[in-house]
């Protein structure tokens, strides 16, 4: 068993990662990611971790670094955030076309503009549609875990795609959360050896990134939309494997309180600690709310979220980002999708809170609840609202 | 009979025969950017790998589910080819150490055409540069992005005619000078920096393979004869490339850790440039007036870069 | 060659098979064909070194063909040839 230590959650990260024997990374320095970087860098320095350590000179050559270094079949990681993400947002499909199984922690944070370092899901949304597994952990344990795990994922020969482990910028990269870090010898044990599928190697040369005309294009997104959808099965599978070993378990969908909820919220994120505070104040009152938390983004657990949220008279979304000029929040687009497919139709409601690193407390949550409840004839359902804005 | 024809007599017995770019790539006629890739394979060997830029070279390669590629070669993006190399040396160098590839050396090259080198790929290429990787980038130069439709590039020479900067009624075409990419390169300090072009094959694959046995950064920089976006007929391809050099337009020259040396293919006395634009399409529109302003500035360069190779020529001369 | 489903595509469409380029023939670009004149030849081989397409290739005997499979008849060889062994022939 592995020991229970406090650190920083970015410390704990580099150290879970260093733990899955990388053998190289990239990293640039962003806030509030860097101290992910700084932490590998000092396992390399001290001969702790044998990898080769590139400092690169912006996140879009650090992709394209460990892009490259992938295709030899090194073990690649790096981490990013915000404006960092945006510049490698070119590289990001091309990782994933090209099947290479590189993990990225993301440090969530606004993107800009206004300049603002602090933590919303506004940099993670516009890579949607990259085709990475996309992967969101609630605090500093889960950030440990999925790190681990997503190794595990992205390297399963029936997956073979890129994995990014969002941590929601400075409320949970720089917090300091007891955590139980596994042994060397349990993720020796858990995480076998990278075996790629094709390497960069003269004893068998190949070519990658080959170009694609209208004859193929189709069928290579076809294939990788199918990959993508295909890793659920996988990931399900590496979480039961997970549970059965450290005994954390892990869901595509987490529900608290939710099996009788009339009323439930939805979150992603860092979010659900206090929104859960918010449902036990709330159960206190007599008032049956309950809270589903979304891990799993991509691929988007379709049948999981119908499953949570087929009791639910209300609901209501939560975001941390918005797509200006469309139909609200991202998460709320969604999920309003999954639900069409469904026969089950709860009142749906969709408020945009916590952008820039604005503070959400418990009463924010309730406040959310009690404004909902108050529609009792959901005349505003299907709108979205930024949460808290002065008007 | 002169040095180049008695080199020439030699030609195939000092060239690796093995062909490691295939023919039915989809180059067009008379390309000397693609003949120079096929040198610069032959002179590399088995044990390499390119990682290359977006660009001609890039898509008359590798059209899926084909490749002409003979060694291993991976194409990510327009602006990074400096910084896959970087990661493919950085990857294959952790993979050797712990044991999980071949104890074989291995040289990676990074390959761009002027524009995914010398614009849009500058950034990359200095910080791959700076870091020291042990890697060759050899820039194509073949002074516009023909890829897309000849549009000029900082690459592109005063007065030539593209797409972007077309000559008119009031415009001689490119209004600026071409960037000098080979003393950016110097600038960074690296062991070794040479200019080259395929029409003095031997020079170039000498340089190569001087590049292949440095440890550390190397960059060369290839000039790359392209008839269709220069409109000129294309057996003129390698011709022109060395009127270029018998100009002083485009100076054949080594720098090995600072110190000069200009190749000996160089003329000891220079021909007009006149010589080397009259079969060119896209400087067809210049005045003597133009021409002579670009041959005072070609006579400067000329003598700049001799100046150089006099008071900073390498240690053992 | 049937062009693959989706299915059979190779995991992140790598290319396995090094060289497979030749299967296209850019032969048929041509519009002109080199021919060589072997008494005039001196065997320097620099068609060979300056051919594009790699498509120069020495016989036993030593003199020198185009493979007309890739030969694009961009003129190269026939300019390049100093003993003018070379002479480019258009096409019927």
């Amino acid at each position: 068993m592995g020991k229970r230590v406090g650190l920083e959650v970015t410390v704990a990260v580099a150290e879970a990662v260093a733990l899955c024997r990388i053998d190289m990374a990239g990293g640039y320095p962003i806030t509030p990611q860097s101290h992910i970087a700084e932490h590998l860098s000092n396992l390399v320095a001290d001969g702790v971790l044998d990898a080769e350590f590139v400092t690169v000179e912006s996140e879009h050559s650090a992709m394209s670094a460990v892009i490259g270094a992938s295709a030899t079949g090194a073990r690649s990681y790096t981490a990013t955030a915000s404006q960092g993400l945006l510049l490698m947002n070119e590289l990001l499909p091309i990782a994933s076309a090209m099947r290479l199984p590189i993990c990225m922690a993301i440090a969530n944070r606004a993107v800009s503009g206004p300049l603002n370092i602090l933590n919303d899901h506004s940099d993670i949304m516009p890579q949607r549609d990259t085709g990475w597994i996309t992967l969101f952990a609630e605090n500093g344990q889960e950030a440990v875990d999925l790190s681990i795990q997503a190794f595990k994922i992205a390297e399963h020969k029936d997956v073979m795609l890129p994995v990014c482990v969002n941590i929601d910028g400075f409320q949970l990269t720089h917090m300091v959360e007891p955590v139980e870090m596994p042994t060397q010898e349990e993720v020796d044990k858990f995480l076998p050896p990278f075996a790629p599928h094709a390497t960069l190697h003269p004893a068998k040369p190949v070519t990658m990134g080959a170009f694609a005309m209208s004859d193929y294009f189709a069928e290579i997104m076809k294939a990788k939309d199918e990959a993508i959808k295909n890793s659920k099965k996988v990931i399900l599978e590496v979480w039961d494997e997970w549970g059965k070993m450290f005994g954390r378990n892990y869901k595509a969908v987490e529900s608290y309180r939710a099996q009788d909820a009339e009323i439930l919220m939805l979150t992603m994120g860092s979010m659900g600690e206090t929104a859960q505070v918010a449902i036990d104040e709330l159960r206190d009152k007599g008032i049956k709310a309950g809270l589903v938390k979304l891990r799993l983004w991509r691929p988007f657990p379709f049948e999981e979220i119908r499953a949570a949220l087929k009791n639910a008279k209300k609901l209501i979304v939560t975001d941390r980002a918005c797509s200006f000029g469309g139909p609200g929040g991202p998460v709320f687009s969604e999920i309003k999708s999954a639900l069409y497919a469904g026969d089950h139709h709860p009142a749906i409601y969709n408020f945009i809170y916590g952008l820039g690193g604005r503070d959400v407390p418990v009463q924010d949550f309730t406040g959310m609840f009690e404004k909902v409840i108050a529609d009792t004839d959901n005349k505003a359902k299907d709108t979205y609202e930024f949460w808290g804005v002065r008007e | 009979m002169n040095l180049v024809e008695n080199f020439d007599l030699y030609a195939p017995r000092l060239i690796n025969k093995k062909e490691l770019f295939s023919a039915g790539h989809r180059a067009c006629s008379g390309c000397a950017e693609v003949l120079a890739v096929r040198l610069m394979c032959k002179a590399l060997g088995e044990n390499t790998v390119i990682a290359s830029a977006t660009g001609c070279m890039e898509i008359v390669s590798s059209m899926f589910p084909t490749t002409a590629w003979e060694v291993p070669w991976i194409h990510v993006a327009f602006e990074n080819a400096a910084a896959v190399a970087s990661g493919v040396e950085a990857g294959l160098k952790a993979l050797r150490r712990k044991g999980k590839v071949d104890d074989r050396y291995v040289k990676v090259v990074g390959m761009a055409g002027d524009g995914g080198t010398m614009d849009i790929g500058i950034q990359a290429l200095s910080g791959a540069m700076e870091r020291g990787h042990d890697m060759i980038y050899v820039c194509f130069d073949n002074e516009a992005y023909m890829n897309t439709g000849i549009q000029r590039s900082s690459g592109t020479p005063m007065g030539a005619s593209t797409t972007t900067a077309p000559a008119g009624k009031v415009s001689m075409g490119q209004k600026t000078w071409k960037k000098n990419m080979p003393e950016i390169m110097v600038a960074h300090n690296v062991p070794y920096v040479a200019t080259a072009c395929p029409s003095y094959p031997l020079d170039f694959i000498r340089k190569i393979e001087k590049a292949k046995s440095v440890k550390g950064p190397s960059y060369i920089h290839c000039f790359s004869v392209c008839p269709t976006g220069w409109r000129c007929p294309s057996h003129l391809a390698i011709s022109m490339g060395r009127l270029a050099v018998e100009t002083g337009v485009f100076p054949l020259f080594e720098v090995e850790n600072g110190h000069y040396r200009l190749s000996p293919d160089m003329p000891k006395k220079l021909r007009p440039i006149r010589d080397y634009f009259k079969a060119q399409g896209r400087f067809r529109h210049l005045t003597d007036e133009e021409i002579s302003m670009i041959q005072e500035r070609v006579n400067t360069e000329h003598k700049k870069i001799t100046e150089k190779a006099k008071y900073l020529k390498t240690g053992n001369e | 060659m049937a062009l693959k489903t989706w299915k059979e595509l190779p995991i992140g469409c790598v290319v396995s098979e090094p060289g497979s380029a030749s299967e296209y023939h850019t032969g048929s670009w041509r519009s002109q064909r080199p021919v060589w004149n072997d008494a005039k030849c001196i065997k320097c081989g620099i068609c060979y070194v300056f051919c594009p397409e790699g498509c120069v290739q020495q016989a036993e005997n030593g003199f020198f063909k185009a493979n007309l499979d890739y030969c694009k008849g961009c003129g190269i060889c026939a300019h390049e040839c100093w003993p003018r062994a070379i002479s480019m022939v258009e096409e019927g």
